[in-house]
């Protein structure tokens, strides 16, 4: 299994209800992490995204001022903040179909239904770090890439249009020499 | 001139462009195999067993906390604001009652949150529905202690349940599709076990 240096990320934990900050805070530490903000509601999460830079935030929806869903499509706006790409786990009770559907659009990295566990929280937190997805832009969407999976037995329209790339560009050599793996 | 070392690699497409942003968390990605007796999940496990002294009183608190939100119901009706402060209480108790070692109380708390959520028009809810499901969740968490309190609860929350959904169907009758999704099964999966 990948080892997580814990130490090294920096996490905003975003949620009203000061149990269950309590509750993230400790699981988080004893992960190992150092870095942990708070925020209680949408706004102040908002602000403390922008001030903290955090390298992973972790949600509530259902919040005052505007809600989790809000928040992630605020900070998955390209340019509009320091880092859209964000790591996004969303933390809730909302298990529904409509619900996973709702966060899964808005652009959230991860879904979390509560009640939350230890394993959960890290195999979610593990994924983030270890297998980002890459970012899909569209006219609609900006986002996580919502196909986790090539499915072989779809059937159906092809709804991204493409073909062939008109412009590719690369992060520098240098920058995956660099890369460990 | 080479791009910035943070600008990501992008893919154009006809309608849609992929982005593959430098994975700025991999610093975090150790070389080092987890050693034989670390475990991180076991460490916050018991970290969070620590805290658990807390958590009787945090039950309570959220209790009294859908007790508030029900007098409000009661005082002045279905307004947003009311509507709003008992479906929040009754939807961090569903979220948090495992984790506090009362697991047979999130259905019933989940049933009022589904009552509040898909009934079209609030103020056609019965008041009495609203006050059974918080008198359930009240008696569930006060009796946890006996030893037949599970299957009480889930004798009591599944009536509750029933009620609940003859309601809503009735309510959503107009509307075939909605139903179709309030009535299904969730689609997360209990993160519990």
């Amino acid at each position: 299994m990948v080892r997580i240096d814990f130490n090294r990320l920096r996490f905003l934990v975003i949620d009203d209800n000061a149990h269950m900050r309590r509750i993230l805070r400790t699981l988080l530490h004893g992960f190992g992490a150092r870095e942990v903000y708070e925020a209680e509601d949408g706004a102040s999460g908002l602000e403390s995204f922008t001030h903290y830079i955090p390298d992973i935030v972790i949600t509530d929806w259902a919040m005052p001022i505007f809600d989790g869903l809000e928040l992630t499509q605020m900070i998955r706006q390209p340019g509009a903040n320091s880092n859209p790409y964000v790591g996004i786990i969303m933390l809730t009770g909302h298990s529904e179909k409509k619900h996973v559907v709702s966060a899964r659009d808005a652009g959230v990295t991860e879904f979390l239904a509560k009640p939350i566990s230890a394993k959960g929280l890290y195999q979610r937190i593990v994924n983030v770090v270890a297998n980002p997805r890459p970012f899909i832009k569209t006219k609609s969407y900006f986002g996580p890439d919502r196909r986790r999976n090539a499915n072989q037995n779809y059937v159906g329209p092809e709804r991204r249009k493409g073909g062939k790339a008109d412009v590719i560009r690369q992060s520098s050599l240098l920058d995956k020499v660099r890369a460990p793996g | 001139m080479a791009p910035p070392k943070d600008t990501p690699a992008v893919a154009t497409y006809a309608d849609y462009e992929v982005i593959t942003p430098n994975n700025k968390l991999r610093k975090a990605i150790s070389a080092m195999p987890l050693s034989p007796g670390d475990d991180p999940v076991a460490r916050a496990e018991q970290a969070l067993a620590e805290l658990s002294t807390e958590f009787a009183s945090w039950m309570d608190a959220e209790c009294v906390r859908l007790d508030n939100a029900r007098d409000k119901v009661k005082q002045s009706g279905f307004t947003s604001k009311s509507k709003e402060e008992i479906f929040h209480a009754a939807h961090d108790i569903k979220g948090e009652a495992a984790t506090f070692g009362y697991p047979a109380v999130a259905a019933a708390a989940d049933s009022l949150c589904r009552l509040i959520e898909h009934t079209p028009d609030a103020t056609r809810i019965p008041f009495k529905l609203v006050d059974q499901h918080v008198d359930a969740v009240r008696a569930i968490i006060r009796e946890y202690a006996r030893s037949d309190a599970k299957e009480l609860a889930a004798l009591l929350t599944g009536r509750l349940r029933e009620v609940t959904d003859e309601f809503l169907i009735h309510e959503n009758r107009g509307r075939p599709g909605y139903l179709e999704s309030v009535l299904g099964p969730p689609l997360a999966p209990d993160q519990s076990v």
